[in-house]
């Protein structure tokens, strides 16, 4: 299943998947050697589903959307594998041919919407420039296409508005725009790359609703990019928990919620904060930080911050690389040397009780 | 806005009073250290007789105080006569900066004739400079550290390094003295013989041109990069726009806006400082008028030439002011 090397995409017998993210490597060749931020990441996503991506910063998890996006293309980055969207491979794909799809069958929206809108523009503007590269109308056409999706994300007296310029927006609405621009062309794949990051807590929820609603509308996949399992558990269909570079476990939302089984998992879930929980308890974070993309630790990548590495007979931890292997379910991929029967063991007996 | 506009002015003419009042005490000050008479200093000869003397001395009011002979200077632009009391008396129409004994000329007339030849000098060379220097600079940007890039900015470096009174000459020799492209440099005014002024024109233009074009480009390739690297040049690719429109409409757009600020102020210091560009070409500015004046120790000629020149800087800084709030919606006024 993880074999790298496999000449025929695992899932492509199964009926092809609308998104197919094969063996994705992007290197970054650098003065102090090749950072490796993604490095042989898979999955795959159909129509109307919402893929989470998790993962500390560092992870790989933006630069991951951005090579689906093919932003990477013009720069020293090195991406290989392949990403297959509706049969078309959009890492062998031309510059030119990438920028028919961007916006169009693919659209991001950004982590920060104050930064990632033009200062010097009404928002209007952009929102338009994004409508007139795909479609050819008239300057009229595009405003009132325009003041309809800013209607639509819920920007209240649109037509109004759409002379403002990003500064005279708040944040929320800000990106209420950001995602009207990215759904103005009817995008088929929406990537949102921590897309509440910067938002409040009471808007967030409000966005995270947004862009299902807009995903059933649309039908669109939607990948959400974002470090908060609450927001996952929430919102997502499909999940990938990402260290390092690479897929530690991946799996349907339900399924790997009710038995995550990777380390790495375990410690994101004990770091978050939940409301049902007794306040005397402390979050546990995990300890050490995240590995250097130009060393990778040989051997599991996860294992410097490894409290179970020592259940693994000799030190098959440090010295092989695990491969991410289907688990309790055929569609739930753990990458842990640990066996199945005893990641439950631990789960149940040490992990559970202080989450 | 108009709020603003009315502020700016009062400052601008804060600032004027200023440099007036610091301008004409200086000049008080050299009669007093050099123990002569202001006398002296106004006609640039000693008066034959000690009647005449005071006679002189009492006609241009250097025996009342100081502050009622800065207030006379002051109201007196708005137009006076001036007499001797030897050569018949003049009218001296606003503005008027009084009278140069020593060049036997109105000091308006003086700078009047003078400011064509520094304007043509610093709008052509700033033309050149703001559309070469943004151009490289922007070349420079989209590829960092390529030969481009490399060529450019050294050939930038040495641009800077690079005096006008070396490079000034250098052009004439080579296009004027030896190629004889050009006809030897005589200023003319460009209503009456346009391709003559170009052609008298072009030289002082590419030397001084030369030495800000690489400022620009050096400034201009940090800006750009700095903002290509900006959140919102990725939504504009996002968006999938082509290389041109992301360059151009959304990297530039942001780029420039400082450069304006600086542009403009770089125009008006020049107003006035144009002298060795105007000596190596033999063009008979602003600059050159000041020089000759401070040699002279022409006062009336030098307290106009000071404070044309401060009107310039402040009045440039006014323009960039307001062109700023129209460049940058941010901004309100």
């Amino acid at each position: 299943m993880s074999t790298a090397t496999a000449p025929v995409p695992p899932r492509s017998s199964v009926g092809a998947p609308f998104l197919s993210v094969e063996d994705l490597k992007v290197h970054f060749p650098t003065d102090d050697g090749l950072v490796k931020s993604v490095d042989g990441l898979t999955f795959s996503l159909q129509p109307g589903e919402i893929l989470g991506i998790v993962g500390e910063s560092g992870s790989g998890k933006s630069v991951t959307a951005q090579a689906i996006l093919g932003l990477h293309k013009g720069s020293q980055a090195q991406v290989s594998g392949s990403i297959w969207l509706n049969g078309r491979d959009l890492v062998a794909a031309s510059e030119d041919d990438m920028r028919q799809v961007r916006g169009s069958e693919i659209a991001m929206i950004f982590q920060d919407p104050l930064s990632a809108l033009h200062p010097f523009y009404t928002i209007g503007q952009q929102i338009a420039e994004a409508y007139r590269v795909h479609n050819k109308v008239s300057a009229k056409d595009a405003r009132a296409r325009t003041v309809e999706m800013l209607q639509k994300v819920g920007i209240p007296n649109a037509a109004g508005r759409y002379d403002d310029y990003p500064h005279q927006f708040s944040g929320g609405m800000r990106q209420r725009a950001m995602i009207a621009m990215a759904l103005i062309c009817k995008p088929r794949l929406l990537i949102a790359d921590e897309p509440t990051t910067a938002l409040d807590v009471t808007v967030q929820a409000q966005i995270l609703e947004l862009i299902k609603e807009l995903r059933d509308e649309l039908d669109s996949a939607v990948i959400l990019i974002t470090h908060d399992l609450g927001v996952v558990a929430e919102t997502c269909d499909q999940v990938v928990v990402m260290y390092g570079g690479q897929a530690v476990e991946k799996g349907p939302v339900d399924e790997l919620f009710a038995l995550p089984e990777m380390p790495y998992t375990w410690g994101l879930l004990g770091s978050m904060p939940r409301m049902d929980r007794v306040r005397e308890t402390r979050l546990t974070p995990i300890p050490g930080s995240p590995p250097s993309l130009i060393n990778v630790p040989k051997g599991c990548v996860f294992n410097p911050r490894c409290r179970f590495s020592d259940r693994v007979p000799g030190r098959k931890c440090f010295e092989v690389h695990p491969d991410l292997l289907p688990s309790s379910s055929p569609r739930h991929e753990v990458r842990c040397h640990i066996p199945h029967e005893e990641r439950v063991e631990i789960l149940d007996t040490e992990i559970r009780p202080t989450l | 806005m108009i709020r603003f506009i009315i502020s700016r002015l009062i400052g601008m003419v804060v600032v004027l009073f200023i440099v007036s009042v610091v301008t004409f005490g200086i000049f008080q000050l050299g009669p007093i250290l050099s123990d002569a008479s202001p006398v002296y200093y106004y006609i640039g000869k000693a008066p034959a007789t000690p009647e005449l003397l005071a006679s002189l001395t009492h006609r241009f009011g250097f025996d009342q105080p100081i502050p009622v002979q800065y207030w006379n200077y002051i109201s007196g632009i708005f137009g006076k006569t001036i007499t001797d009391g030897v050569s018949a008396p003049e009218n001296c129409p606003f503005p008027c900066f009084g009278y140069s004994f020593r060049q036997n000329e109105l000091v308006s007339t003086l700078i009047g004739r003078t400011i064509p030849p520094s304007l043509s000098i610093i709008v052509g060379a700033a033309i050149l400079w703001l559309v070469g220097g943004v151009t490289v600079g922007t070349i420079s940007a989209l590829r960092p550290g390529s030969f481009i890039d490399r060529a450019s900015m050294t050939g930038a470096l040495a641009a800077v390094s690079l005096p006008i009174f070396f490079t000034g000459p250098l052009l004439l020799l080579v296009f004027v003295y030896t190629l004889h492209w050009l006809p030897v440099i005589n200023y003319v005014n460009p209503t009456t013989n346009l391709v003559g002024w170009l052609q008298s024109m072009i030289l002082p233009w590419v030397a001084l041109a030369f030495l800000f074009a690489a400022l620009y480009a050096r400034l201009t390739r940090s800006n750009m990069l700095e903002t290509m690297s900006e959140d919102y040049i990725r939504t504009a690719r996002a968006k999938g726009l082509d290389r041109r429109t992301v360059v151009v409409k959304h990297g530039l757009r942001a780029a420039l806006t400082p450069i304006v600020t600086i542009f403009g102020i770089d125009v008006g210091t020049l107003i006035g400082s144009t002298v060795i560009t105007e000596t190596v070409f033999n063009l008979r500015g602003l600059g050159l008028l000041t020089i000759q004046s401070i040699r002279q120790q022409d006062l009336p000629v030098i307290l106009g030439v000071t404070l044309v020149a401060a009107l310039a800087l402040v009045l440039a800084n006014f323009i960039v002011d307001i062109l700023y709030a129209f460049i940058d919606p941010r901004v309100a006024l």
